[in-house]
């Protein structure tokens, strides 16, 4: 295994924050398919070791590549910026307004709202997060404004926990 | 445009011999083994002719064993020594178990999983289990006239870490190796998908006698990608055989049970219930021990009424499922249904409302697990070729570890597909501390005390520091068999201390070692041939594996390489040959083995490597055809 190379290079891609899913997806099956432990079942040992270490990596590569905020990170990250920093907490303050307009949306909802009233808002949520999508891959790949990047990405996995939370009002709502 | 394949020079294309490998479906009411056949996945019979086998077991004084059918006649007379649904204790400590009051048998508290006292002894579940294993391995043999290499082992796909390490345990102490542990429903699916060659997204709903799973995949070129599994590891048709019975308790008024009335009332509401599949009204009868009797019928209509609430306790976790997986219900293709449970017609009609469509049952949904897993032994154990099909399964429950406060601190998420690795660092609290309790736990709860405790172990040796400058690394592994493994090493002072950890709920080496002296005792089998004849098999196949690929790729070794490992294989085969020292000569072709194994790493790596670069040199070469 060589750990110089990148997940992009592992799987043949660009180095973009766009992505082209379907060719990620091929490449990932194709990959899984060569290394995967299933293929070394009736092997020794040592071949079905080398088989897990390739899988867990591919899978690995897989999930970062594939979720857009660990792309985003990841992407970052090769550039020597660590996005998620504890320590970097900038933020438009338009969107800390929008994000307490969404919880007390969220939390109207919980108090005795309607599964058509929270489809409304997940759908809005989701707009949201396609729009940062693409303005991430607008400032990585296009302007190379990686401190603005960074700040996206940070929106970005900011969006990820409120649709999640949407998600558990969906199970108390069923329930 | 798919790509034509070339063989290597040198590689052999002549067929190798077929290898017996069969697939287990272990299941909390009747269990199954089948094999493929010339290309044909087919359930295996007893001598009479039953393909299903009772899952129960009965102990007799002196320690003979009684498994399926016939074990299953006595449960009435011999409750205590009968054990039924065993599937259910699996990796379970008493205080899991909710209707422990209303069960027949002896429990012993052990540390871990509970015990059962029975008239051959205390008995852990592992062992039970073992015996039904058992039982299909030398049906299996006789049917198939050989030893097996292998057999895949199907385990509902909610099963957590601890539930899943017991039932390796048990299949190693049958004498089993297991080639993989599978999920249910991903056995169902590869039955289903290859027969319909279906390419979307599939549900498999599987509803067996003690658990319940859902499981949603993607079907693309060949590859079984699980998007998200979710379930309940305590719902299955046991629930609605118990609420029968209380139904009849109601009608009858009976004194208090004794254990035999007890077993035959269950018995009882299990065949009204399954009369109710073809009939709208069963008259139920019975008369106890004690000379009390009940006759009264039972519609379809009030079954439906009693067991609505568990109808609807599958539906919560089939949402979730879908949330988890990012689709909408009418993104679903079909809807696979699994399990003697799905016959209900309460069932198969919730399942059309919630999906909106007809769900498939054109398979028997008490034997498409053990197809499946068959044919997926079938792969593993390598007698296909070419047109194989890959699983990429997940985890059903998030991983994590206990940090201050009692909190949980998720390491894996669930829904992560497996083989993976996941590493995350802590520190210490205090200053000078210079030892670290980690607290393994696997569930989506944020206290600690709520998810189920996996392991505990302690790292030692830190060095003293102030606090909060240790970092400690903590590596969790998930194999492909779903099983966890996790070490801790200090890092930021260069010491080491690491320690791999297997859950507390699975048993030790020593306790499987010590169930296999016992289980051979009472078989009056000769152990150390057994284990003698083991190694060499073994050793066998790995001198054969490596000659082949020293044929195949020696080219990407050097002249000392090469060297070392004939000297590897030499010495092993000089093991082989040497003089036969009971008791202990197994042992030393063990020691060989893991030597030639430690001196191909590097080859099977480079291998590996090569592997990769063809494999996406040809993906290149596809997306411009």
């Amino acid at each position: 295994m060589d750990f110089t190379q990148t997940h992009f290079e592992l799987f043949g891609l660009p180095a973009t924050y766009a992505l082209d899913r379907a060719k990620l997806d091929a490449a990932y099956r194709e990959l899984q398919n060569t290394v995967h432990p299933d293929r070394f079942a009736a092997q020794p040992e040592a071949e079905q070791r080398v088989a897990m270490q390739w899988a867990t990596q591919v899978n690995e590569a897989y999930q970062t590549l594939k979720h857009p905020v660990n792309r985003g990170v990841y992407l970052l990250k090769l550039q020597g910026i660590d996005a998620l920093d504890a320590s970097n907490t900038k933020m438009a303050p338009a969107f800390l307004m929008q994000q307490m307009e969404w919880r007390e949306a969220i939390d109207e909802v919980r108090a005795g709202g309607s599964v058509g009233a929270l489809d409304a808002l997940s759908d809005d949520l989701r707009a949201a997060h396609r729009r940062i999508e693409a303005q991430l891959a607008a400032l990585i790949d296009t302007a190379h404004d990686f401190p603005a990047a960074s700040e996206a990405v940070r929106q970005l996995r900011f969006m990820d926990k409120l649709i999640a939370e949407v998600g558990d009002v969906y199970e108390e709502l069923e329930s | 445009m798919a790509l034509l394949q070339i063989s290597e020079p040198g590689m052999s294309t002549a067929p190798h011999q077929h290898r017996l490998a069969v697939g287990i479906d272990l299941g909390t009411t009747n269990s199954l083994v089948a094999t493929v056949r010339s290309g044909l996945s087919m359930v295996l019979d007893d001598e009479a002719g039953h393909s299903l086998l009772p899952s129960v077991v009965r102990y007799h004084a002196g320690g003979d064993v009684e498994v399926g059918y016939a074990a299953q006649s006595a449960q009435n007379l011999d409750p205590h020594n009968t054990i039924v649904s065993v599937k259910r204790f699996m990796g379970r400590g008493i205080a899991d178990i909710e209707d422990i009051a209303s069960l027949p048998y002896r429990f012993v508290d052990a540390p871990g999983m509970v015990q059962l006292k029975t008239a051959a002894g205390v008995k852990s579940p592992v062992e039970v289990s073992a015996e039904i294993l058992k039982v299909l391995r030398q049906r299996a043999e006789a049917a198939m006239g050989g030893e097996l290499v292998g057999a895949v082992i199907t385990v509902p796909a909610y099963f957590d870490d601890a539930q899943r390490q017991a039932t390796k345990d048990a299949a190693q102490l049958a004498g089993l190796n297991v080639l993989r542990l599978l999920n249910e429903p991903t056995a169902a699916a590869i039955a289903y998908g290859l027969d319909n060659a279906s390419e979307g997204v599939y549900a498999v709903y599987d509803l067996g006698g003690g658990t319940f799973d859902i499981s949603i995949l993607k079907l693309a070129k060949g590859v079984f990608e699980v998007l998200a599994t979710n379930g309940d590891s305590a719902l299955g048709g046991d629930d609605f055989d118990q609420r029968v019975f209380c139904w009849m308790l109601e009608q009858g008024r009976f004194a208090p049970l004794s254990a035999g009335d007890a077993r035959l009332l269950l018995t009882k509401a299990r065949d009204a219930k399954e009369a109710l599949t073809e009939h709208t009204e069963v008259r139920v009868t019975a008369v106890l021990s004690t000379g009390e009797m009940m006759d009264a019928t039972l519609t379809q209509s009030a079954f439906n009424t009693m067991t609505a609430s568990l109808v609807s306790k599958t539906l919560a976790p089939t949402r979730k499922a879908l949330r988890d997986a990012g689709l909408a219900v009418d993104e679903v293709k079909g809807v696979v249904m699994v399990g003697g449970s799905t016959r209900m017609p309460c069932i198969r009609q919730a399942v059309a409302d919630f999906f909106r469509q007809t769900p498939l049952t054109n398979l028997d949904p008490d034997k498409v697990v053990a197809l499946g897993a068959a044919m997926q032994a079938d792969v593993l154990a390598g007698n296909r070729a070419g047109d194989d099909w890959l699983l990429l399964d997940v985890i059903p429950l998030s991983l994590g570890l206990e940090t201050m406060g009692g909190l949980t601190e998720k390491v894996i998420p669930r829904n992560t597909t497996i083989p993976t690795a996941r590493a995350q660092d802590f520190t210490t609290f205090k200053d000078g501390q210079t030892a670290m309790s980690v607290h393994v736990l696997q569930g989506e709860r944020e206290l600690a005390s709520d998810c189920r405790s996996l392991a505990r172990f302690e790292l030692r040796g830190i060095p003293p520091m102030v606090a909060g400058a240790a970092r400690i690394r903590v590596t969790f592994q998930v194999d492909a068999d779903g099983l966890l493994s996790v070490s801790a090493r200090e890092q930021s002072s260069g010491v080491e201390a690491s320690v791999q950890v297997k859950p507390s709920y699975g048993l030790g080496d020593e306790d499987i070692t010590r169930m296999l002296k016992d289980a051979f005792t009472h078989a009056k089998d000769d152990m150390y041939a057994r284990a003698l004849n083991e190694q060499i098999v073994d050793a066998q196949g790995l001198i054969a594996a490596t000659r082949a690929a020293m044929a195949e790729d020696g080219a990407l070794l050097d002249a000392a390489e090469t060297a070392a490992i004939e000297v590897g294989i030499a010495a092993l085969e000089k093991l082989m040959a040497g003089p036969d020292v009971e008791p202990n000569h197994h042992l030393a072709i063990k020691r060989g083995i893991e030597a030639l194994n430690a001196a191909t790493t590097e080859f099977a790596q480079r291998r590996m490597d090569q592997n990769v670069r063809r494999a996406m040199a040809g993906q290149k070469l596809e997306t411009f055809g």
